[in-house]
């Protein structure tokens, strides 16, 4: 039998719903739970009109072309946030580059290869992973990744692929360590375990009948997982990675600790750059109300929510599309 | 009976309002002094049971917090502009004095060994020097043997009153600098890559071959940093030491200096550390309780004290020159007034 109530059950039950005693309560909570609603929307509706209304000054003086100028001098006032959309974009991406593989390996092994004791610890120590506060991976990053990126993976990286032309352009500049690939992989350590989480939840949704009839007709598990898991389950994996991507644009306190910090543009992988966030959180304690550049501070943040809120969208928009598919 | 009871009640609660509300004062802003700051509380509420709290948020956040008026009193490394402190009725005074050092990490570059100036940082950190044994840094250290290695120049990446000390002096020892990046709490640094705070550069110059870095001195004492000599306006090579500190606040124009704010960037000082600052308090000339900013003046009068002055020392940070005090004195009781009644006399 299926769950659907029959018409006369269905009658019943909302006989038993409408008893005189919920009469006045009902009411009551229901428009708790209004208020609760709209406390969410209003909450963001006034976080983006102060964003906007803070920083419409700087967009006014510099004109449409503050979203790509790459001018960041506190000096002579003249600001624009190309440099941190592209840092943002570009250190987010490789986030996701160097996270997706690792979340398909993990999210598979986690659903299909690993036996029951070892299952457990593997998936305490992913949610460990996304546990752990921001400014930890910050730390970890600055006095750990940062020096071993510098000693052992770009000396030899930058010889090597350096002198390739077009490919090369990625690999310039002294071994700093700290620069955009080492920004992108601590974000891919922080967006692992929610990618992974995600995964695991779309892999363990795949019918088992699925499966088992792949690997009747003699499939391997390579072939079950590319040929079944994968295709039943891909959009939901696309929202998830966008979801992932949405996390690792705003992430501050770890970026700030190894990005570099330089409003300078740059294609090389290793040079020092910086995103949205970590140039807010670098220059707001310093920044006088009323000047140009807190009203350039908060059209940053502007620009920030309106970068996640597409990304947001569109992952949302995907993961629709594969319910109603 | 009863009376007694009520009135021991009454006389034992107006004691705790009078402690609790008269005698805490609260301040917020720069992050270089904080540590003083915080030491000469600890001192002088165990001397006097009355509490400062001092929240060190950076200069900035201390300008905004006393022009809106929600702390005592403001902290900034960087004197306000004369009209700003008119506008919003502030008397400037400084409270101690202290430096900025470049520190080094070359192979075989002991503490103290290698002599930079003001023109060769400025270079560097604009990108055009690039090795450490270029030309103009080999002349100036004939009897040091430098390394064929990049120089990685590192900055402070969070806006700071030290990046403001420090990209002063740049401009006032290169024409170049100052034309091309100026001075500020942060700038847009033509090359090498920022750190958070001095721990953040310490920490990258310590991890990076060939990285060259700034500190305030108190930091690179206290955390024993390998530091260079430097090139001082009078074409003297001198090491980051107090007396070249103090050397550096003698020659300062305190006279001629409105609002206290005299320049120690670069003086011409025989003996004069170039990278100097004195670092400014914030108070209301016109403050909202005249009882809060008597206590704040009277917290500071005892800062400038035998006492104050030991504590200051002892963290690496210079006390002023006693003439500039007395100055600082005679300000406070001309100038800070609730209904055209002075709130200290000296």
């Amino acid at each position: 039998m299926d769950a659907t109530l029959s018409g006369t059950q269905a009658d019943a039950v909302l006989k038993t719903a409408h008893k005189p005693t919920g009469r006045i309560s009902d009411p009551i909570f229901v428009g708790i739970l209004w208020s609760c609603g709209i406390f969410v929307l209003l909450l963001l509706g006034l976080i983006i009109a102060m964003l906007f209304e803070g920083g419409f000054p700087a967009l006014r003086e510099f004109g449409i072309s503050f979203l790509w100028s790459t001018d960041w001098n506190p000096v002579t006032e003249k600001f624009g946030a190309g440099v941190m959309v592209f840092g943002t974009l570009f250190s987010a991406v490789i986030a996701v580059i160097v996270a997706l593989p690792l979340s398909f390996g993990i999210a598979f092994f986690l659903t299909e290869i690993a036996a029951g004791p070892l299952r457990r610890p593997i998936g305490v120590a992913i949610q460990l992973l996304a546990a752990i506060p921001s400014i930890i991976y910050g730390m970890w990053g600055f006095f750990v990744v940062v020096p071993l990126i510098a000693a052992y993976v770009q000396p030899p990286l930058i010889e090597w692929l350096g002198p390739i032309p077009l490919i090369g352009a990625l690999f310039q500049g002294p071994p700093l360590g700290a620069g955009m690939l080492t920004a992108g992989v601590i974000l891919a350590i922080m967006i692992l375990p929610f990618i992974t989480a995600m995964f695991v939840e779309v892999l363990e949704s795949v019918p088992p009948m699925l499966k088992e009839s792949a690997y009747g007709v003699g499939a391997t598990t390579y072939e079950v997982y590319r040929n079944v898991s994968v295709p039943y389950g891909r959009t939901a994996m696309v929202g998830a990675v966008m979801l992932g991507l949405g996390r690792a644009l705003g992430e501050t306190m770890a970026v700030t600790f190894v990005i570099g910090n330089a409003t300078r543009m740059s294609a090389s992988l290793f040079a020092p750059g910086s995103t949205i966030a970590s140039t807010i959180a670098n220059e707001f304690p310093e920044a006088s109300i009323g000047s140009l550049k807190l009203q350039s501070l908060m059209q940053l943040g502007f620009i920030l929510f309106v970068i996640s809120f597409i990304v947001l969208a569109l992952s949302r928009m995907l993961v629709r599309s594969k319910l109603k598919g | 009976m009863k009376l007694t009871h009520l009135l021991s009640a009454a006389a034992l609660s107006f004691a705790f309002t009078g402690s609790a509300f008269a005698t805490d004062i609260n301040g917020a802003g720069a992050s270089f002094p904080a540590p003083v700051y915080q030491a000469w509380a600890a001192a002088y509420k165990e001397k006097t049971g009355s509490a400062m709290n001092y929240q060190s948020i950076g200069s900035g956040g201390g300008q905004n917090q006393i022009i809106n008026r929600t702390v005592d009193f403001g902290a900034s490394d960087a004197p306000m502009k004369d009209d700003k402190l008119e506008s919003n009725n502030l008397l400037q005074f400084p409270t101690v004095i202290g430096s900025v050092v470049p520190t080094v990490n070359i192979d075989g570059i002991a503490d103290g060994q290698l002599t930079l100036s003001g023109s060769i940082i400025a270079d560097i950190y604009q990108g055009k020097i690039t090795k450490w044994n270029d030309a103009k840094i080999v002349a100036l250290n004939k009897d040091v043997k430098l390394p064929d290695a990049a120089i990685v120049p590192i900055y402070r990446s969070d806006s700071s009153g030290t990046s403001f000390v420090f990209t002063s002096y740049l401009s006032s020892a290169s024409a170049d600098w100052s034309s091309n990046v100026g001075a500020a709490t942060s700038v847009q640094w033509p090359a090498g890559a920022g750190a958070k705070g001095n721990e953040g550069v310490a920490g990258m110059v310590k991890n990076t071959k060939g990285a060259i870095g700034y500190v305030e001195f108190v930091y690179a004492a206290a955390n024993k940093l390998p530091t260079t000599n430097l090139v001082n306006k009078a074409g003297k090579v001198v090491k980051p030491t107090i007396p070249a500190f103090m050397d550096a606040a003698a020659a300062a124009d305190w006279k001629g200096a409105k609002n206290f704010a005299a320049s120690m960037i670069d003086t011409a000082g025989e003996k004069a550390w170039p990278i100097t600052s004195a670092t400014y308090i914030l108070l209301p000339k016109n403050p909202a309780s005249a009882e809060q900013s008597a206590a704040v003046i009277k917290f500071f009068d005892w800062a400038y004290t035998a006492d104050g002055d030991a504590i200051a020392e002892k963290l690496h940070y210079i006390p002023l020159p006693d003439s500039v005090v007395g100055e600082i004195k005679k300000a406070w009781s001309s100038d800070v007034k609730v209904d055209g009644k002075a709130v200290w006399t000296n």
